[in-house]
C-alpha cells in the first residue's frame, strides 16, 4: 500500500491513539455503570417516596455529571483520529467500520445526550415518572454507545461479513448480521459493560467507605453501599463468565495473542494455565529473541485447555508453531503466509495495471483469478502478511500482554470476594467497625481502574502488529503526515488532557468532601 | 434503490446534518457573547445556562455528522482528515476544551478558575465556527491532494490544512458562519431568557453582528455564482472545469434554488422582525432559514454532477458522490438505520419541550430551583 513506511511515524501515531484511548477509558467505564446505579436508586426513591433516596440519587448524579463531561471531550478525538491518523485504514475498511460509528451517533449518543438533559434539568419540571424513565434511558444510551463501538472493535479483531473489492481496493460489507452478531463482538461487549458495572460499584462503595471512615453521612453511605454491593456482586460474576468467553474467542481467532498472554512458546496437548509467573530476561531461543524464560511460574495443569476449550487434551499452538508452522496440525509457517500475502498484493497490482492500460481481457482474467474461491481462501486470507518484513514482527509484546492478563484475572477474582464481604458485613451491621476493610475499599478503587485498563492493553497490544487481524498491519494503516506533526499533537493532547484530568479530580474530590448536602446543584 | 439513488440520498443526509450543525452553532456564537451581554455575574450565569442546556446537542450533531460521513463517503474521510491534518486537529482541540467548560466552570476547586473556562468557551465559539466554515469553503474552492489507483490519498501541500486557512474565500465563509452563529445566539437569548437588560443588550448587538454577516455572506454567494466549478461526466467520471458551474446548478435544480431563497428570506425576516418589533420568535425564522440555506448550498456542492471535494492538484482526483461513496450494500444498511432519525427527532422535541416550558429566570439560576446549574 505505502511504499514509504516510516517506522517512527507509526510509533508516534500508535502512541497518540493509545494515549487518547486510555484517557477516554478513564471515564467511560464509570459512566457505563453509574448510570444504572443511579437508575436503580431513583427507582427506589420513586417506589418508596423516601426523600433520603432522592438525596442519594442526586449526589451520585452530580458525580456522574463531572465524569461525563470529560468522557465526551475525550471521545470525539477518537472518532476523528481514525481519519486524521489512520486514513489508509479508513479507506481500506471504512465501508464496514464507518457504519457502526454512524449508528452509534444516531442511536446512542442522541439518546444519551437528550435524556441526560432531562435528568439534570428536569427535576421538578417533568413528572417523577418521566424523570425516572429518562434516567434509565440515559443508562441505556450510554451502554448502546458501548455496543456499537465494541462491534467495530470486535470486527477489527476478527473480520467477518465482508469481501474485498479489487476495483475499489477496499473491503466491503456483504453481511451486516455477521458483523453485528460476531461472537467476538458479543463476548467483548458483555465482558466490557459488566466490567464497567463492576468498576462503578467499586467506585460507589469506595467513596461511601470514606464517609464511614470520617463518620459522616452514615445512612447515606450505607444505603449507597447496599445498592452498589448487590449490583457489583452480580456484575462480577458476569465479568468472569464473559471473560472466559473472551478467552475462548481469542483462542479460536487470535492464537498468537493467546500464546503471548500465556507465555506458551511450544504447542502442547492440553496446556496448563499459568496462575502466576515472572518472566526473566534470559532468552530461550536464539532465533526468536522475544521469547524470554520464566523465573518461576505456578501452573494449573490442563487449565488453559479447559478455560479455552472445556477439555483437557486440546492441542494449542505455541508461538513457535505459529511462526515455524506445524504440518501435523495444519498450521502454515510465517514465511509461507508472507509469501502468499505478497502474491495477493502482486495480483491486485497486476490487475490494476492491466485495467489502467486498457487491457480489458487481461484485466478480467486477473480479476476472475483474484475472486476465485481458492485464491480468496488460500492467498487473499493472508493479504496483510505481505507487508510483514520479518516473521518475528508477528510476535506482540509478550510481557505487556502476559502481565496485563494476570493482573486482570487476579483482580477479577479478588473483586468477587470484596463484594461478598462488603455485603455480608453491611447486612450484619459491622461494616463501620472494620476500619481496615473500609481502607481496603479505598485502595480497591484504583485497582478497579487498573483491571479495566489492563484488559484493553491485553486486547490492543495483544493484536499487534495487526490493526485488522491478518488483513492490515498497523504500519500500512497510518496517514502519511510528518512525524513531527504527530509528535506535536501527541504532546498537545498529553498536556491538555492531563490539565483537564487534574481539574476533574480536584472538582470531584471537592464535591465528595462537600458531600450529599442539598444545593450546590 | 440503485446505487446512484442511494448516493444522492446519503448526500442529502450529510447536507442536512451539516445544515443542522451550522444552525446549532448558535451555541458557539453565544459563547463569544457571554461578557458582551452579561454585565453582572448573575447575568453571565443565566446566559451560560441558556447555552449549557444545548451545547451537548451541537456536539452530538458534530459527532454524528463525522460518523455519517465516514460511513457513507469514506474516501472523503480518509482524504480530508488525514490530509488537512492541522485544520481538523485545531477544530478538535476547540471542542475538547468546550465539553468540560460548562460542567467545570462554576464548581468549587476547579483548578483553572472560572475565567479560564469562560475563555475556553470563547475560544471554542470563535475557532469552531470559523474553522468549520473554512473546511466547508474547500468544498467549493478545492484542496491539494491526489488519489492513487488504489484509492490511497496523498496531501500535496506541506502545510497540511493550514493552507486552507490562508485562502481568503474560505475564511470569508468562516467569518460569515461566525457572525451568523452570533446572530442566531442573540435571537435565541431574546427568546429564552426572561430578563430585560439582556434582552435590550441583545437587540443592540443583533444589529452590529448582522452587518458583517451580510457582508461576508454576500461576498461568498456572489463569488460562488461567478466561479468555475468542477464538473464530472456521469458516464466516464472524467472531471473538467465548467464556467459558472454553481450558477448552472442553481438554475438546473430550481427546487434547490427555491429552498435557498426561502432560507435566505427566513434568516433575514427573523433578524428584521426582531430588530423592528419587540418580537421574541425571530430564532424560529432565522433558525429554519439557516437550515434551508446551508442545506441548499451543500446540495449545490454535490449534486448535478459536481465534485464536492475538488482537487486543485490533480483534477481527476476530485471527489464526488459517486467515486467516494460506500458500497451499495452499506448504503442500504445505513438507509434502514436512517429511518430511525424521525423517531430520534421526535423524542428530542418532546424532551426539550418538557424542560423548556419555563424561561430561564434569575431565581432559577441563583439556586432556588431544583435543577443543575452551570
Ligand atoms: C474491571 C475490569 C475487568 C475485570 C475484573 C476483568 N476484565 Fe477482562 N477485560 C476488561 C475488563 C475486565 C475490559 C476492559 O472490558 C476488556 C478490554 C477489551 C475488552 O473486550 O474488554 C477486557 C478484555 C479481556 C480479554 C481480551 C479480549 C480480546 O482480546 O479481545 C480477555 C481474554 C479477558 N478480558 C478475560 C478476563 C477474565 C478471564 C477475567 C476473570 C476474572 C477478566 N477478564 C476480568
Ligand atoms: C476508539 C474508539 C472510540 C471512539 C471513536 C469513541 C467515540 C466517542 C465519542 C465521539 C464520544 C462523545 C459522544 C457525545 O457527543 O456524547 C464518546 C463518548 C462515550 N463513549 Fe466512546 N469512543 C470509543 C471508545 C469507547 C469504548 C470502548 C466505550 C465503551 C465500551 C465507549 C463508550 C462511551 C460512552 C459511554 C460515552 C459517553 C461519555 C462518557 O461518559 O464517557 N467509547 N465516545
Ligand atoms: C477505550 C478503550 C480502549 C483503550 C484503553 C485502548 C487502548 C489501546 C492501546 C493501548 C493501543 C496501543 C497498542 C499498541 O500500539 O501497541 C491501542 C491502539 C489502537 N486501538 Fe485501542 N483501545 C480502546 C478501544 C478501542 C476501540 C473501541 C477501537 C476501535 C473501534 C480501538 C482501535 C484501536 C486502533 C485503530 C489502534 C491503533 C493501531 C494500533 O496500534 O493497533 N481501540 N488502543
Amino acid at each position: 500500500m505505502n511504499e514509504l513506511l516510516d517506522l517512527s511515524l507509526v510509533d508516534w501515531s500508535r502512541a497518540q491513539f493509545a494515549l487518547t484511548a486510555m484517557y477516554h477509558w478513564l471515564f467511560v467505564p464509570l459512566t457505563l455503570g453509574i448510570t444504572f446505579i443511579l437508575a436503580i436508586m431513583e427507582t427506589i426513591y420513586v417506589k418508596t417516596g423516601n426523600p433520603e433516596w432522592k438525596k442519594i440519587t442526586k449526589f451520585w448524579m452530580k458525580v456522574f455529571g463531572i465524569n461525563f463531561a470529560i468522557g465526551v471531550a475525550t471521545g470525539i478525538i477518537l472518532e476523528f483520529e481514525f481519519g486524521t491518523n489512520w486514513s489508509n485504514y479508513s479507506w481500506f475498511v471504512g465501508d464496514i467500520f464507518g457504519a457502526p460509528l454512524a449508528i452509534e451517533g444516531i442511536m446512542a449518543f442522541f439518546m444519551e445526550s437528550t435524556f441526560i438533559a432531562v435528568m439534570f434539568f428536569g427535576w421538578g419540571k417533568v413528572s417523577k415518572r418521566f424523570h425516572l424513565v429518562s434516567t434509565w434511558l440515559t443508562a441505556l444510551g450510554a451502554n448502546l454507545s458501548a455496543l456499537w463501538i465494541l462491534v467495530a472493535n470486535g470486527w477489527m479483531q476478527f473480520p467477518v461479513g465482508m469481501q474485498f473489492n479489487p476495483d475499489t481496493a477496499r473491503n466491503e460489507m456483504v453481511n451486516f448480521w455477521d458483523v453485528f452478531l460476531s461472537p467476538v463482538a458479543t463476548s467483548k461487549f458483555l465482558h466490557t459493560i459488566f466490567s464497567g458495572f463492576e468498576l462503578a460499584s467499586i467506585f460507589v462503595i469506595g467513596i461511601s467507605a470514606w464517609y464511614l471512615l470520617k463518620k459522616r453521612e452514615v445512612i447515606f453511605a450505607r444505603k449507597s453501599i447496599l445498592v452498589a454491593a448487590v449490583f457489583g456482586l452480580i456484575s462480577s460474576v458476569f465479568v468472569i463468565g464473559f471473560g472466559h468467553a473472551s478467552t475462548q474467542q481469542v483462542a479460536y481467532h487470535q492464537p498468537m495473542k493467546l500464546a503471548a498472554m500465556e507465555g506458551l512458546y511450544e504447542g502442547q496437548n492440553g496446556p496448563g494455565l499459568i496462575a502466576m509467573g515472572v518472566l526473566s530476561t534470559k532468552k530461550t531461543d536464539p532465533e526468536y529473541k522475544q521469547l524470554k524464560d520464566f523465573l518461576f511460574r505456578v501452573e494449573i495443569p490442563k487449565g488453559l485447555s479447559v478455560l479455552a476449550y472445556l477439555n483437557t487434551t486440546q492441542f494449542m499452538p505455541g508461538i513457535k508453531d505459529l511462526l515455524d508452522g506445524n504440518s501435523e496440525h495444519n498450521i502454515l509457517s510465517a514465511p509461507e503466509k508472507i509469501a502468499r500475502g505478497k502474491m495477493a498484493i502482486q495480483l491486485l497490482k497486476d490487475y490494476k495495471m492491466a485495467k489502467d492500460d486498457g487491457n480489458a481481457e487481461e484485466a478480467s482474467t486477473l480479476r476472475a483469478k483474484f475472486m476465485s474461491d481458492d485464491f480468496q481462501k488460500n492467498y487473499f486470507k493472508y493479504f496483510g502478511y505481505g507487508y510483514i518484513k520479518n516473521p518475528t514482527d508477528l510476535i506482540p509484546d509478550i510481557p505487556m500482554v502476559f502481565y496485563s492478563f494476570r493482573i486482570m484475572v487476579m483482580l477479577g477474582t479478588y473483586f468477587v470476594f470484596f463484594f461478598i464481604f462488603t455485603l455480608l458485613w453491611l447486612t450484619r451491621g459491622t461494616l463501620e467497625k472494620k476500619k481496615w476493610f473500609l481502607r481496603l475499599a479505598l485502595i480497591t478503587m484504583p485497582l478497579a481502574y487498573l483491571a479495566s485498563m489492563s484488559g484493553w492493553i491485553l486486547a490492543e497490544v495483544g493484536r499487534q502488529p495487526w490493526v485488522i487481524q491478518d488483513l492490515l498491519p498497523t504500519v500500512a494503516a497510518v496517514s502519511q503526515i510528518g512525524v513531527s506533526a504527530v509528535q506535536v499533537t501527541f504532546w498537545l493532547f498529553a498536556f491538555v488532557f492531563t490539565l483537564l484530568l487534574i481539574a476533574e479530580v480536584k472538582i470531584m474530590t471537592k464535591q465528595i468532601k462537600i458531600g450529599p448536602k442539598d444545593g450546590g446543584h | 434503490m440503485s446505487h446512484l439513488t442511494l448516493q444522492h440520498y446519503w448526500w442529502a443526509i450529510i447536507a442536512l446534518l451539516a445544515a443542522l450543525l451550522v444552525f446549532l452553532m448558535f451555541v458557539q456564537g453565544g459563547q463569544t457573547l457571554i461578557y458582551r451581554l452579561g454585565k453582572t455575574s448573575n447575568e453571565r450565569t443565566m446566559i451560560v445556562n441558556a447555552l449549557g442546556r444545548k451545547w451537548e446537542f451541537t456536539f452530538t450533531t458534530l459527532v454524528t455528522f463525522g460518523g455519517a460521513f465516514f460511513a457513507s463517503f469514506p474516501l472523503f474521510y480518509s482524504t480530508s482528515f488525514g490530509g488537512a491534518y492541522w485544520a481538523w486537529m485545531a477544530l478538535l482541540f476547540a471542542f475538547i476544551i468546550q465539553a468540560v467548560s460548562y460542567e467545570f466552570r462554576s464548581r468549587p476547586s476547579n483548578f483553572l478558575g472560572k475565567r479560564t473556562f469562560d475563555a475556553f468557551l470563547f475560544a471554542n465559539g470563535l475557532l469552531a465556527t470559523v474553522l468549520l466554515g473554512v473546511v466547508v469553503g474547500t468544498f467549493f474552492n478545492g484542496a491539494n491532494f491526489s488519489v492513487s489507483n488504489m484509492n490511497l490519498s496523498r496531501w500535496e501541500n506541506p502545510a497540511h490544512g493550514l493552507e486552507a486557512v490562508l485562502t481568503f474565500s474560505n475564511v470569508a465563509l468562516g467569518l460569515a458562519i461566525f457572525f451568523l452563529a452570533r446572530v442566531l445566539a442573540l435571537l435565541y437569548f431574546m427568546n429564552s431568557i426572561d430578563h430585560e437588560p439582556i434582552f435590550r443588550n441583545a437587540k443592540k448587538q443583533l444589529l452590529y453582528n448582522t452587518i458583517p454577516f451580510l457582508v461576508f455572506f454576500l461576498y461568498f454567494v456572489i463569488r460562488l455564482l461567478f466561479i468555475k466549478g468542477f464538473a464530472y461526466d456521469p458516464k466516464t467520471l472524467e472531471v473538467s472545469m465548467e464556467p459558472y458551474k454553481y450558477l448552472h446548478n442553481f438554475l438546473q435544480m430550481p427546487v434547490v434554488l427555491i429552498i435557498f431563497l426561502v432560507g435566505v428570506v427566513g434568516v433575514l425576516w427573523g433578524i428584521i422582525s426582531s430588530l423592528l418589533k419587540d418580537k421574541t420568535n425571530g430564532i424560529w425564522y432565522a433558525g429554519i432559514g439557516t437550515v434551508l440555506t446551508v442545506f441548499a448550498l451543500m446540495l449545490v456542492a454535490g449534486y448535478n454532477n459536481t465534485c464536492y471535494y475538488p482537487s486543485n492538484f490533480d483534477l481527476q482526483s476530485s471527489l464526488n458522490i459517486v467515486n467516494s461513496s460506500s458500497s451499495k450494500f452499506t448504503l442500504t444498511v445505513m438507509s434502514y438505520v436512517s429511518l430511525m432519525v424521525p423517531f430520534v427527532l421526535a423524542y428530542i422535541w418532546y424532551a426539550w419541550k418538557a424542560i423548556n416550558r419555563e424561561k430561564i429566570t434569575e431565581s432559577e439560576i441563583s439556586g432556588e430551583g431544583e435543577g443543575h446549574v452551570y
